[in-house]
């Protein structure tokens, strides 16, 4: 009872919604990078949003079920095949077991994730099982996953006798997310240090475009664009950052911090990327070229509660057809 | 007491006491942070004191759906101005004294020949005064369990590496400007590199698997590479 990771993609990982309580001793929550297509991926399968996911990139893992699962794939369109049979994202499949899922192309998005109805046997540390690489613990062995990796997870028996002969199959029920996951602009906050921009840089932030340069990876998004100057170059003392702000560096430039950011930083805040907008942050690769518009903390507040309200929906919905399906 | 309130994203808000570091200011950081911890208000997922704030990192899903009509932030800041109007809540926090052994040797104080060179003082020198200190963890950060201990002698508080070196091994100890620091775990880094503990400041193994809080009161301790050996 087990998926075997046949050959590994550029980087896979096992993340939740992150590990919370410990950013006072240096430890950084990490996390699915794409919270609401992590989410999904439960609710779609009836289970807890913070259930642990894979997370994996473009070129993606090839994985092999040992026994019959049910899973289900959101986030960045990958191409997924099996058995050459291209299958959807956003709703759940069946697929038999010494069957292999594979990925061909990228279509759409940076980040895709998987979720199994069974319950993934993965490491929990500190009360998350999401991977932290830099410490070396949680997810899956704290690293990367590698191909030849096994891992186990619990067996539903009833699933066997569901499929017969074939492959895979999918089953009657999906998501439509994307009026939650398009979006033009990128909107934020009002940051600490906003106000050390004059209005002309503060309307150069929100009226250019910046583009995703080469050095964007989970930790954060270091952008290329028009040079952003404080008024005063004035010393700043570290305080916390989180995922989502946006850091002015000593050049002019900004970064994006993103799941693996540190837990402090000494450079000045000028915004922050509001909670709703980080999964289209997540979905974008370098050389994507985004622009920023600045709403208020209600907003940004209504705006998250609306999907997690759509989520929940999803959720009571494929709990039902689960119940049903497995009876 | 003066404090400002800002909100850091829609999901946490930092309470700064100023910009100046000092030990005055950090002391009414560890005692806040203290104190939020202690009143144990329901939706926070993360308290993190700094040089000069406190950033409380809170459930915004749970709190905005208990309170539509007023935004979470603004819920958040008025427990904790609760709180700050309560002073006799907010009690000193006894900090913890901690001896640490170092071995100051070459083969482990990477920088000390250059450093010496530098700032014109014998290796010797730079030992004593940085033996003789006596550092307050300000705060963790950049890595796990990082402490940011302050305030190194200003005769030996030299700058940041210009070139930061790829690889520095755990325990090394570092100094950069009036602060000193020990790399909990193999990183690259830019601090001068003066020696290195037997200590295990991070271990995965453990409940709490960092060495350091915010708060603590730091001496080192000279140790020979054999005692460092058989530590």
């Amino acid at each position: 009872m087990s998926l075997i990771i046949i050959k590994a993609g550029i980087l896979d990982s096992i993340q939740d919604e992150g590990r919370y309580g410990y950013q006072e001793s240096g430890i950084n929550p990490g996390g699915a990078m794409d919270i609401f297509a992590a989410r999904l991926a439960n609710c779609l399968l009836g289970k807890p949003m913070n259930a642990p996911v894979i997370e994996f990139h473009f070129p993606a893992p090839v994985i092999s079920f040992s026994e019959a699962a049910v899973f289900c794939l959101t986030g960045a369109d990958f191409g997924a095949a099996i058995d050459d049979a291209e299958i959807q994202l956003n709703s759940p499949i069946l697929i038999n077991k010494n069957t292999v899922l594979k990925f061909k192309k990228i279509k759409r998005g940076v980040r895709c994730y998987l979720s199994l109805l069974n319950d993934l046997k993965v490491e929990r540390w500190l009360h998350s099982y999401s991977t932290n690489m830099k410490a070396g613990v949680g997810g899956s062995w704290g690293r990367a996953l590698k191909g030849g990796d096994i891992i186990s997870f619990d067996a539903i028996h009833t699933l066997q006798c569901l499929i017969s002969e074939s492959a895979f199959k999918v089953l009657p029920w999906k998501a439509q997310p994307e009026e939650h996951t398009r979006e033009d602009k990128i909107e934020i906050i009002a940051g600490s240090e906003w106000t050390w921009l004059d209005e002309a840089n503060q309307q150069t932030l929100l009226n250019t475009t910046f583009k995703i340069t080469n050095t964007a990876d989970r930790m954060g998004y270091r952008l290329s664009g028009t040079t952003l100057r404080v008024k005063e170059p004035k010393h700043l003392v570290s305080s916390a950052v989180t995922f989502g702000t946006l850091q002015l560096l000593p050049s002019g430039q900004l970064i994006v911090l993103m799941a693996d950011h540190q837990t402090t930083g000494g450079y000045p805040k000028i915004a922050n990327v509001i909670s709703a907008h980080l999964p289209h942050m997540a979905q974008r690769a370098s050389g994507d070229v985004l622009s920023f518009a600045i709403t208020d903390i209600d907003t940004a507040v209504k705006k998250l509660l609306q999907q997690v309200q759509y989520l929940q929906t999803v959720q009571r919905a494929a709990n039902f057809e689960i119940q049903k399906f497995l009876r | 007491m003066s404090y400002s309130i800002t909100a850091l994203g829609d999901a946490a808000l930092t309470l700064s006491f100023g910009n100046v570091i000092s030990r005055e200011l950090n002391k009414k950081v560890v005692s806040l942070a203290h104190a939020v911890k202690t009143a144990n208000l329901p939706a926070i997922k993360d308290i993190v004191p700094a040089y000069t704030s406190v950033t409380i990192h809170y459930d915004l899903i749970k709190i905005g759906k208990e309170h539509k009509s007023e935004n979470p932030f603004y819920i958040m800041s008025k427990q904790i101005e609760a709180l700050l109007s309560h002073p006799e809540e907010i009690r000193d926090v006894v900090c913890r004294n901690l001896h640490i052994p170092v071995c100051y040797s070459l083969k482990y104080g990477l920088d000390l020949p250059e450093i010496s060179e530098h700032i014109k003082l014998p290796v010797d020198e730079i030992i004593r005064l940085h033996t003789a200190g006596k550092y307050k963890v300000y705060m963790l950060g950049f890595l796990p369990g990082f402490a940011y201990m302050g305030d190194v002698d200003e005769r030996i508080a030299v700058p940041r590496k210009s070139e930061p070196r790829l690889k520095i091994e755990p325990g090394s100890l570092g100094i950069a400007g009036t602060q000193t620091g020990i790399y909990p775990l193999a990183s690259p880094g830019g601090w001068q590199i003066i020696g290195r503990t037997p200590i295990k400041l991070f271990d995965k193994e453990i409940l709490d698997p960092v060495y350091f809080r915010a708060g603590d009161e730091v001496e080192f301790y000279t140790i020979t590479e054999d005692e460092f050996d058989h530590y």
